[in-house]
């Protein structure tokens, strides 16, 4: 069986012109146009493309949202096992583009993508996360080599072959992290390891530090005796019986429970975080998400109002990437909810 | 110190009338058992279960798993200072009954209790599912507040393994292992040459369902602590928690820790072994800086010239670990550290909740979120529905047809931090 590949270009290698043509609309074609005639003599009888897809540089990233519009459409229309952008080399427009071929088609449509790109491509840091980026020379003089390298991935991934290592089959690494058998128990890597540093061996670190984003804090509040202050925590402390069965640990999801008219979620909340001794939250669950604190001050006049709604997921475990989605999501409610501040508690 | 390790080969274990060993096939009397841990006011009931390896049998929710042993030589049997009478251990002769371990299970007190799958996909998940094990499923009185609860399977669990151990007194062992190591400057006139290397085991030390006990104090309470490996391999050290089930240290896994043991094989050939530092997880800020001064200062104090550090659990105690290791590298003291990582259910997210630079190497055991489906049990030890509770675990994780999908984070061992699995994570 030969699968089906649709190539995706912008107008130089789409044979439309140069910078004059990049604000060119996309347009499909059914035939094979500059390096898809390549990917495809090189895919031999395992796999056929089947258009090219052209588009602008400037149109691309200027008419983001027509683009990818086409760009559905066209992969709908055409439904290919595979899509394939670029290589888009150390070309910053070009590369934004692929990336953002590759995050819509992945996400939308759930095709795979590979494309390839210089290592100080602006459009890398998407495009890894969303497809397979072969790394390329940072010209078109690499293409005869960055192409044959696309096509090994490509056929690889159509026959789904468990592929090598970044660093052996020379693609980007996605960031994905699997867990695999190893044919030692960690103990006695640890130990070869410190061996190695004691002889100035090389080794390699299993766990490369991660970078961390920063988040600048909100302006200061001018005058909290007006403030709209919202109650949010990571403790697990959720209604008793938990209706919405948010997880004791790495959460999947978070909750929202109305505490208009309570002084204090004693009696009627519980936590079921995993991650600490549960019994004095338990007694006062207050003391992990301080309502009954909230309300003094609030009759105290100290601060304005407490938001009606207070959201709750649980902390230990939780993977980096749910948390973001959680804090997005929750703070757009907050938002629109005219919040000036949270409190958010953590155990 | 001067510890020998017997280990007699159990081959098979089968319910019988009187608890012995004979030609590798261990018998145990149900009843024997039933009898020694009602005598706890606090225990309700009591059942006994086998579950060999390669039978279609899942064991939840586990609490703790631990090696019976005798000791037949010097003093020290049971658990100095939790089951029985406090003694210095670390020397002597114990009979191992090797390959058998005993499995508490029983009514959740928190929600950190795992899975062992005994035979296919689950098997390979778990090193408990090599073992003959014997599950002990203890019912507490009604009424016990969480901590008694706590205490008293913990208590129960380690009472079982003391008793079927009696039946090794007087067998024949196939394999013994010696660990024999003098003070740090008798060993170090033997081996001027050989850096030097002390191992820092990190407890978590968080309260119910979260405390390690060295010779029956909470580790909570403690100052890190400097210990004689052979104390560990013999006893001194026992599991009183339940953190996420895939990287909890086992007392079965601190009697046969894995750390000890590897550096242990290296001592005097490549390394000078010093020992082990036991240090409390904390969960206050004041707490980890004090101990994790301390700890440095104690590896400092030994003029250590490398340390193997082993975290449990993740989260905030990933704080404590880096932070002792910033201190360790500062001090020119090369480290090397043992942890899991939270990657989320598509890998894709970073693993360890802080960073320094100083953590230059590091061996990952696995991704406690990795997602396993595992097949139906032919007969489930426990509670299957234990498992939507647990961490790890969700509402409507277990199928109709008695299959589950899971993740890591519930399967006992999965990704011991003490390196004692073989899961390691590959970057993609």
């Amino acid at each position: 069986m030969s699968y089906k590949v649709l190539y995706y270009v912008n107008q130089f290698f789409g044979q439309v012109g140069g910078e004059d043509k990049a604000g060119m609309a996309p347009v499909m074609k059914d035939e094979k146009v500059g390096p898809a005639l390549g990917f495809d003599q090189l895919m031999g009888e395992e796999a056929e493309v089947v258009g090219t897809i052209i588009c602008g540089d400037n149109y691309f990233n200027e008419n983001n949202e027509e683009a990818v519009k086409f760009i559905i459409d066209a992969v709908s229309e055409k439904n290919p096992d595979l899509v394939v952008a670029g290589p888009a080399f150390n070309a910053g427009r070009y590369g934004m583009a692929c990336a953002g071929v590759a995050k819509v088609v992945a996400d939308e449509l759930n095709i795979p993508v590979i494309t390839g790109m210089y290592g100080e491509n602006p459009g890398l840091e998407i495009a890894r996360t969303k497809s397979l980026v072969v790394e390329t020379n940072d010209s078109a003089a690499g293409m005869k080599d960055a192409l044959a390298k696309m096509a090994d991935l490509a056929k690889k991934m159509l026959k789904g072959e468990k592929l090598g290592y970044p660093e052996d089959e020379g693609y980007f690494a996605q960031g994905k992290r699997l867990t695999v058998f190893s044919d030692k128990r960690g103990s006695e890597r640890a130990v070869e390891m410190l061996l190695a540093r004691f002889k100035g061996e090389e080794f390699k670190s299993e766990l490369p530090m991660p970078v961390f984003d920063r988040v600048a804090p909100a302006a200061a509040i001018k005058d909290l005796s007006k403030a709209k202050i919202a109650l949010v925590t990571t403790g697990g402390i959720v209604p008793n019986g938990n209706p919405d069965r948010i997880q004791s640990a790495s959460a999947q999801k978070w909750g929202k429970y109305n505490i208009a008219g309570k002084d204090s979620l004693e009696g009627e909340f519980y936590t079921i975080h995993g991650g600490y001794d549960p019994v004095y939250a338990n007694e006062l669950p207050d003391r992990v998400a301080p309502l009954d604190m909230l309300r003094k001050f609030q009759k105290e006049g100290l601060i304005g109002e407490v938001y009606e709604y207070f959201y709750t997921t649980t902390g230990t475990g939780t993977s980096v990437g749910n948390a973001i989605t959680f804090g997005k999501e929750i703070g757009k409610e907050l938002k629109e909810a005219g919040v000036d501040a949270a409190i958010l508690t953590s155990t | 110190m001067n510890l020998e390790l017997r280990k007699i080969e159990i081959k098979d274990v089968v319910f019988g009338e009187e608890t012995g060993l004979k030609e590798g096939v261990l018998t145990v009397c149900k009843q024997d058992i039933i009898d020694e841990l009602m005598e706890d006011v606090n225990v309700k009931s009591i059942k006994v279960d086998i579950a060999k390896p390669g039978e279609k049998t899942r064991i939840i929710p586990v609490k703790d798993v631990i090696q019976p042993r005798i000791k037949v030589e010097g003093k020290g049997n049971g658990f100095p200072g939790v089951t029985s009478e406090m003694v210095q251990l670390g020397s002597g002769k114990v009979n191992v009954l090797d390959g058998v371990a005993v499995v508490t299970i029983g009514d959740i007190v928190g929600f950190q209790e795992g899975v062992i799958d005994m035979w296919g996909e689950g098997a390979k998940w778990t090193p408990f599912s090599k073992t003959l094990n014997i599950v002990v499923d203890i019912e507490p009185v009604d009424g016990l507040d969480p901590h008694t609860h706590e205490a008293t399977v913990r208590v129960a669990g380690l009472k079982a393994a003391e008793l079927i151990g009696k039946a090794g007194k007087e067998a024949e062992a196939s394999i013994v292992d010696k660990y024999e190591m003098d003070d740090i400057f008798t060993e170090t006139g033997k081996y001027p040459d050989l850096p030097k290397v002390a191992y820092v085991e990190m407890l978590i030390s968080q309260g119910l369902l979260h405390d390690g006990y060295i010779y029956g104090v909470n580790s909570q309470k403690i100052l890190p602590t400097l210990i004689h490996p052979n104390e560990e391999l013999d006893g001194a050290v026992i599991s009183g928690n339940c953190v996420a089930a895939c990287d909890k240290i086992t007392t079965y896994q601190h009697q046969n820790n894995s750390a000890i043991l590897d550096l242990y094989k290296r001592h005097g050939k490549d390394i000078n072994f010093v020992g082990v530092i036991l240090t409390p997880e904390l969960t206050t800020l004041e707490g980890k800086f004090r101990t994790c001064d301390y700890t440095a200062k104690l590896c400092r104090t030994l003029g250590v010239d490398g340390v193997v550090v082993s975290e449990e659990g993740y989260g905030n105690p990933d704080s404590d670990l880096l932070m002792i290791c910033k201190r360790l590298e500062d001090s020119g003291i090369k480290t090397v550290l043992i942890t899991d990582e939270c990657s989320g259910w598509d890998g894709m997210s970073q693993p360890l909740a802080d960073t320094t630079p100083e953590a230059v190497a590091v061996v990952s055991t696995g991704n406690v979120s990795h997602v396993v489906e595992l097949e139906p049990a032919d007969k489930v030890i426990g509670s299957a529905e234990a498992i939507a509770t647990l961490a790890g675990g969700w509402e409507g994780c277990l199928q109709e047809d008695g299959s589950m999908v899971c993740e890591l984070n519930a399967v006992i061992g999965a990704t011991s931090e003490i390196g004692y699995h073989n899961l390691t994570v590959e970057l993609y």
